[in-house]
């Protein structure tokens, strides 16, 4: 317990550096890696991860010297350098996008892992320094390590700042930013080298997949709450941080598992789990974008869709005078399993429609609604017949879907049209405006579905 | 004495380096021909997010059985192989997100979700990340198996099966998936349920990620599936060609790697991958049809052909006007470049088409001949865009400029002819500026 509120009120300097460190890590992360999700290239942070590798190693061998700067620059070369040959494959062969980014991806990581198989051998080195780049150790971050990722966190973000217009308008309409005479692929260039440099720090700190993690997940997250660029890339940036602190605190509340061969819950893999809950979390609760906003939406529809047919089979029952039971309700479409009952038991609460002894009638109000649903659909249907040519057995289904989306406006253009003013083209059934049926009930044609 | 030499195997025929070497070219081999499908249908990174994501498979089928048989092992991960494949496919389809980014939300996350549960089994798992990465094919043959009284490296034998089960599974389906990697909207057209066929694929992958993993790690196959794959795809343009070529290439890769490993003296999961590169380098430099060099070769090719037919219509055109010679300024002024003009006249003089006399150019009683033909589809092309197109006579010569390079004999008899029947047929054909054509 004291060991919590020790967390919580940051008297830790251990815990405080790491939370930092990851907060700024997913931050910057979460927006670059926004923007790369938008121009469609999720997965280059995850290669430019790969390729970063061999950097550490040609520094290491060169420099003949363990430091974090000198192989943060090595990667970063290397990162540049996978971007520049992705590029290269993609232009000048008929390899596709997804291809060249698995071949820079393997290809990089293979030169990688055998430079790193030579330096072991050296007297001088050992892999374990290298294999840190890998696998990521976000519980042994000093001050050093926050200090480089808030630095180039911000000089990432300030980057996204300073051009935002043009990325915005490249990562939509890359023609048009063409015609507008930007440098689209000078604009591209500088996306991967900021995707590159905050990779590139991460790297030390989360491991290689788990970067890619953050580059990807935050960005898809935001998507499900807004359609505007900057509040996308601003939540983006919100969700990384987030995923950062929020794992970091955990593994550091957490009881490290006994088998751990390190000290501690594992914090990469935390960060991702969280980022993954939090994308779980939006992808099902999203107001609108989310799936059951959008099943919801989708069920109200149905529902109304159901109501409508309901009320329109009681009418056209009545018109052929013919008692309204469940039995002749039943026969008259497909209904969707318990969907004629649901729908029932709307209408008796709304008091559209009376129940008695086991006959349904419409009331006044149900009327009301049945006439607007029905006139909808016969004026559908004699459009389609005098204006589009269709044959009056044809324009039943049709109708019968399209009924539900007409507007008033749209109706009234309709009668205008078909001159239903006139009293002999009128064909109608008492005062209400409702045109006979194209296909009256003895006719051959009967609405029951098959 | 080394250990290893008094192994049971090892004779005169399989030396320790040869099953190696058999080991890493099974694994190229069996990867190259499934990453055909991968690469064609533009999901190559889904060999990534399958061998990533089959960590929580492993780790779970390790934890709910407790053992690290091999069954086990590839059940766990052609589950959560195919699992992947579906959660994929599903947030693209259900919630709209981009292939590339809902493959790399699904897989990171499996991966974590591995990551984490190894490190609460770790303590029965000798799951070391190391060897997760990079493999240890070096090692393959220490480990054996009896099958059939031969003493055989265990993962070599796990391989081979592996390669009957995807021969077997490739030829039963052969038409249905190059259907499906073409065109899954007629493979549905036709009955064939493409996305069925989809997942047999994805099963099958994350199958061989598992049997290749221990021995040669997990980007090693990603490599794999995708480099030799997409090789023979600048080699060839034909499915079944493709899928041979990326399973020699592979196999080549497995074995050149092991043997570069050797020399250098380190990683051979690393070599491979080198080697893999270097072929796809190769191919994409001088490939027939589609390497970049090949392409400059041919165009470089086509240039110097216009060129030197461009040399041979002008001298052509000097000797009908005026004077038999140009100079060498004076055709570099016409044509283009003055390298280029070079190498031309190079070639026409060898071939005895053109002399030079003191940098003044002249046809030879043969290039005359030959520039005829030129100038002679260049005019009847000028008539017949006149006469025929009705397109007036001072707009015509930069079309046929670009034409009669490209006219051939039979085309340029029928050119004759209608031109021809324009013209009143006692006199010599003309061109419409007036200038005569001349015959082949």
């Amino acid at each position: 317990m004291s060991e919590l509120l020790r967390l919580i009120t940051l008297q830790d300097s251990n815990t405080r550096m790491v939370l930092l460190g990851t907060g700024a890590l997913g931050l910057a992360a979460g927006v670059i890696g926004a923007l790369a999700v938008l121009r469609r290239r999720a997965l280059v942070g995850d290669a430019l991860a790969h390729a970063a590798l061999p950097g550490v190693c040609v520094a290491f061998l060169v420099f003949r010297e363990r430091s974090l700067p000198l192989f943060l620059l090595g990667a970063l070369v290397f990162g540049v350098l996978g971007v520049l040959t992705m590029n290269a494959i993609r232009r000048f062969t008929r390899i596709k996008e997804d291809a060249a980014i698995a071949i820079v991806l393997g290809s990089f990581f293979g030169l990688g892992i055998a430079l790193s198989g030579i330096i072991q051998r050296l007297p001088s080195g050992n892999r374990a320094g290298l294999d840190g780049f890998l696998f990521g150790k976000a519980a042994g971050m000093v001050q050093a390590d926050v200090t480089l990722i808030a630095a180039s966190s911000a000089l990432a973000l300030f980057g996204v700042v300073a051009l935002y217009k043009e990325f915005k308008l490249v990562g939509f309409d890359r023609a048009f930013a063409g015609s507008l005479g930007w440098r689209v692929s000078l604009l591209d260039l500088i996306l991967m080298c900021l995707l590159a440099i905050v990779t590139v720090v991460g790297l030390p700190a989360v491991g290689v997949v788990l970067m890619a993690a953050l580059l990807i997940i935050p960005g898809v997250t935001a998507r499900f709450w807004t359609d505007r660029l900057a509040p996308h890339l601003a939540l983006a940036g919100f969700f990384g941080m987030l995923s950062g602190l929020i794992g970091s605190a955990l593994s550091a509340v957490l009881p490290a598992p006994e088998s751990s061969l390190s000290r501690g819950f594992p914090t990469g893999p935390l960060i991702v789990l969280v980022a993954g809950s939090l994308f779980v979390l939006s992808l099902l609760f999203a107001p609108r974008r989310g799936l059951i906003a959008r099943w919801r939406t989708a069920r109200r529809l149905q529902q109304h869709i159901d109501d409508e047919h309901l009320l329109r089979d009681l009418y056209e029952l009545q018109e052929a005078n013919t008692p309204a039971t469940l039995a002749s309700l039943t026969a008259r479409r497909t209904w969707r399993k318990g969907s004629l009952q649901s729908a029932l038991r709307r209408a008796l609460a709304n008091a559209d429609v009376s129940d008695r002894s086991a006959i349904f009638t419409l009331t006044d109000s149900g009327l009301t609604r049945a006439v607007r649903v029905i006139r909808s659909h016969r004026l559908w249907e004699l459009y389609l017949h005098e204006h589009a040519g269709v044959a009056p057995d044809h324009v039943d289904r049709d109708a019968d879907l399209i009924e539900h989306f007409i507007t008033p406006e749209l109706l009234a253009k309709f009668e205008a049209q078909l001159a239903l003013g006139d009293g002999d083209a009128l064909r109608t059934g008492a005062a209400l405006g409702v045109p006979l049926s194209l296909h009256p009930p003895g006719s051959s044609t009967s609405e029951a579905r098959p | 004495m080394n250990p290893i030499l008094s192994l049971p195997f090892v004779g005169p025929l399989f030396s320790y380096d040869l099953w190696v070497i058999a080991t890493a070219s099974l694994v190229g081999a069996l990867c190259g021909v499934l990453g055909c499908y991968l690469l064609l249908r533009r999901l190559s990174m889904l060999g990534d997010a399958i061998s990533h994501a089959i960590l929580p498979g492993l780790a779970g089928a390790f934890i709910l059985s407790g053992s690290r048989d091999l069954v086990w092992m590839l059940l766990g991960a052609a589950v959560v192989g195919v699992l992947t494949g579906v959660l994929t496919a599903g947030l693209h389809r259900v919630a709209k997100i981009a292939e590339d980014a809902s493959m790399g939300v699904v897989f990171t996350t499996l991966f974590a979700l591995g990551v984490l549960l190894i490190s609460f089994a770790a303590r029965n798992v000798d799951l070391d990340p190391g060897c997760v990465l990079y493999g240890l094919l070096e090692f393959t043959p220490l480990d054996t198996v009896r099958i059939l009284g031969l003493e055989l490296p265990r993962v070599t034998a796990t391989l081979a099966a592996a390669a009957i089960v995807v021969t077997v599974v490739l030829a039963a389906l052969h038409k249905e998936i190059k259907l499906v990697a073409f065109d899954p909207a007629l493979a549905a057209a036709l009955g064939m349920r493409p996305t069925l066929v989809h997942f047999v694929m994805v099963a099958l992958i994350a199958g061989v990620s598992v049997v290749s993993f221990e021995s040669v790690g997990s980007i090693l196959v990603v490599a794999l599936l995708v480099t030799p794959a997409a090789t023979a795809h600048l080699l060839t343009d034909r499915y079944a060609r493709m899928m041979i070529l990326a399973t020699i290439l592979g196999a080549l890769s497995g074995g050149g790697g092991y043997l570069l490993a050797k020399h250098l003296d380190t990683s051979t999961a690393g070599c491979v991958c080198i080697v893999g590169a270097f072929f796809f380098l190769a191919a994409a430099l001088f490939s027939p049809r589609h390497g970049v060099l090949s392409r400059l070769a041919r165009h470089a090719t086509l240039r110097l052909r216009i060129c030197r037919e461009d040399i041979l219509g002008m001298l052509y055109r000097a000797a009908e006007l005026r004077s038999r010679a140009l100079s060498r300024d004076e055709l570099t002024q016409g044509v283009g470049s003055t390298w280029l003009v070079d190498l031309a006249l190079i070639l026409l003089r060898r071939r005895g088409l053109v002399v030079t006399h003191d940098a003044a150019v002249r046809l030879t009683e043969r290039g005359h001949i030959e520039a005829r033909q030129f100038v002679g589809t260049h005019r009847l092309w000028e008539s017949f865009l006149t006469a025929r197109l009705g397109l007036p006579p001072d707009h015509v010569h930069a079309a046929a400029h670009k034409a009669e390079h490209f006219i051939p004999p039979a085309v340029r008899e029928k050119l004759a002819q209608d031109v021809r029947a324009t013209q009143p047929s006692t006199s010599p054909l003309t061109d419409p500026h007036g200038r005569q054509i001349p015959g082949p």
